[in-house]
């Protein structure tokens, strides 16, 4: 039996699950903000064209808008100025067997309950590996914090007159990753890769400054990652190829294989 | 009663001459016929002077002083509007600048001889007729019967401000609770950026807090759908503001961002609000009565380094303009505001001076109390107003400079 063949019958026996990581795309789904001076990303906004109506009597259809970076989206390399100049660095030239990786699942659940402000240190990925192997080459780090249940959006966004409070990596770790591990990309349930102060960090925003200027990719806005497996998960996450493009919404699944 | 009744309009045809009551009366002014060459003071308008037969008539502010000299009470009419409203008071009064003249009489006005205080005030036709006040304020004058007619007071009313977060939107729900409204709707979007005071606001109990984006069609609709029907005065608060010309400024995302606040905010707001207030124009003592829309005097003429959210406003009032023909048949009233640059963060290098959101919102308060159309709050619109109406090209010009 080959192994696409396998693959099928674990999906049609359901020993092989798959999983929606995905948030729904909805105007109430908080959107990336910036100091107002700056420009802004469209939210996500949807439209009526038709619905069995005057305007279309047999049909339903929308219009819709939205940034790159809305819901929970792919960040691609050229999105920095640090990956500008990469090769095959936009989500239109990125090779598509870039899209599918397995996954490895830091649980900081407990960490970002207690402070929403919580860095992931190299160290605390050390020792996460001494629990659950080392982390392979090409894959995708997805870190768990459980922000997706957060359904208020005010509480998702989390702003105080200091700015946003989301966990995210610290530099170090950013590094360890990308040095010494090798990773696809990194993904997070919260709406950056970098934490909601990582503007205070050298050099600022690492996940994006780092992890982008060295070919990787990003994962932002995940759900369901509490049901994923430490390790062993498989995740296809191809964004939509828009031409030079920095990134796109899109619909992230993970392959689990029941124990 | 089994039903709310249609909404009735007072006699609202008028000849092009007679028109320029209205168009005095729409911002607050009480102007007659004058009479270019030989002075006399004319009414009703005419094409040529009843004195000199001269065709040189200008309209004229006049004096508001009178005396009213016999009185009759309606207690029959044909016209539907007015067969509703029986009994109902006019009058004739002799003006001081000359004419004798028809008036509606308001109910504190004392039996005849007694002087008076005229205005010209817009009916729910949207046209200019001569209401007589008494001379002096008196306990509650607002409460008429008769004068409410003639005005959108809050008092007793349902208010929706489209966005209470901005220090704009703050005064305003706070002068509608002083003016009594019974309920102060605070639209608010993006919950997550915090505004200072805002949150206050929402613990006055005539204050309920209403999530309202107009960037989103479907947001607009729920909002509509939880209080339309109960919204008695509408004011759009909501606007988008960034300072840029065209020059400086890549891109078209800026200005798109005010033309969907601005224009299309609006156009969701009168397809989704407008229909519910539309019937309910004689609801009772408290019917829907005034759709009031913050514009910008950068409307009449672009200002040049904030050329984009000037154009968005020029849309705005265009628009603004179609919705004031289509709630007309309803006798609500649309009020247009267009305010010189406002003293918040987006002016902060504008020299002054600038409006202050408080004294902002005490014009709008104003205008709905008095039942003017169109308002130009603050010495910047004035003076730009003066500038227009003289010369519109001299005012690009000087503007570009």
């Amino acid at each position: 039996m080959s192994a696409l063949a396998r693959l099928v019958s674990g999906l049609a026996s359901g020993n092989i699950e798959v999983i929606d990581l995905t948030q729904t795309l909805s105007p109430d789904f908080p959107a990336i903000s910036l100091p107002p001076e700056m420009g802004q990303a469209w939210p996500f906004r949807i439209e009526e064209i038709s619905r069995y109506d005057e305007r279309g009597p047999a049909w339903y259809w929308n219009n819709f808008s939205c940034g790159e970076h809305s819901g929970t989206h792919f960040d691609a390399p050229i999105h920095w100025v640090s990956g500008k100049d990469l090769p095959r660095n936009a989500v239109d030239t990125i090779p598509a067997a870039h899209f599918v990786g397995p996954a490895f699942v830091l649980d900081c659940s407990k960490e970002s309950k207690k402070d929403a402000d919580f860095l992931l240190t190299a160290d605390w990925i050390r020792s996460w590996e001494k629990k659950h192997g080392r982390i392979a080459p090409r894959s995708w780090v997805l870190m768990r914090t459980d922000w997706s249940k957060r359904a208020d959006p005010a509480a998702f966004q989390n702003y105080d007159e200091t700015g946003q409070h989301t966990p995210g990596p610290d530099v170090g770790a950013v590094r360890f990753l990308v040095e010494e591990r090798d990773i696809a990309g990194f993904g997070t349930e919260s709406i950056g890769t970098d934490a909601g102060q990582a503007y205070h960090l050298r050099p600022p925003y690492p996940c994006h400054s780092l992890m982008h200027g060295s070919g990787r990719y990003g994962l932002q806005c995940l759900a369901n990652l509490d049901r994923l497996p430490p390790t062993g998960a498989v995740i296809l996450a191809a964004p939509l190829k828009i031409q030079q493009g920095s990134g796109s919404p899109l619909r992230v699944l993970a392959l689990v294989e029941k124990r | 009663m089994l039903r709310t009744r249609l909404p009735t309009l007072p006699p609202g045809g008028r000849s092009r001459i007679a028109l320029g009551l209205t168009a005095a009366a729409a911002q607050g002014r009480f102007e007659l016929q004058q009479c270019a060459d030989c002075g006399k003071v004319q009414y009703p308008p005419r094409e040529a002077c009843e004195n000199c037969l001269s065709i040189h008539m200008k309209w004229r502010q006049q004096s508001e002083e009178g005396e009213l000299l016999s009185e009759t009470t309606l207690h029959h009419s044909n016209d539907l509007f007015f067969r509703e409203r029986l009994p109902w008071r006019l009058g004739l009064v002799r003006l001081e600048c000359g004419p004798s003249v028809v008036a509606h009489l308001h109910g504190d006005v004392p039996r005849a001889p007694a002087r008076v205080r005229i205005a010209a005030r817009l009916d729910r036709a949207g046209q200019a007729v001569l209401v007589a006040f008494p001379p002096e304020e008196t306990p509650n004058m607002a409460d008429d019967r008769r004068l409410r007619e003639f005005t959108c007071d809050p008092k007793f009313r349902k208010v929706l401000v489209t966005d209470a977060k901005t220090p704009l939107g703050q005064q305003l729900v706070k002068a509608f609770v002083e003016a009594k409204a019974e309920i102060v709707w605070a639209g608010h979007a993006e919950p997550w950026k915090k505004f200072p005071g805002f949150d206050e606001l929402g613990r006055l109990p005539q204050v309920t807090l209403l999530p309202l984006d107009l960037t989103d069609s479907r947001s607009v609709r729920e909002a509509a759908a939880q209080v339309g029907g109960k919204v008695d005065i509408l004011v759009n608060s909501a606007e988008h503001h960034r300072g840029f010309g065209i020059a400086n400024r890549s891109g078209v995302e800026t200005a798109r961002a005010e033309m969907d606040v601005n224009y299309f905010g609006l156009l969701r707001l009168a397809q989704e609000f407008g229909p519910a207030m539309r019937s309910r124009g004689a609801d009772g003592t408290a019917s829907a009565v005034a759709w009031v829309n913050l514009l910008s005097v950068y409307a009449l003429a672009s200002f040049p380094p904030h050329g984009t959210f000037s154009a968005s406003k020029a849309a705005a009032h265009s628009l603004a303009q179609c919705l004031r023909a289509e709630m007309r048949p309803a006798g609500v009233r649309v009020v247009n505001v267009f305010p010189g640059p406002i003293d918040d963060e987006w002016n902060q290098l504008l020299l002054p001076p600038k409006v202050a959101p408080e004294a902002l919102a005490r014009a709008i308060l104003g205008a709905l109390k008095d039942g003017i159309e169109d308002v130009y709050p603050g010495d910047v619109a004035q003076e730009w107003l003066e500038r227009w109406r003289d010369n519109p090209k001299a005012l690009e010009r000087e503007l570009s400079a």
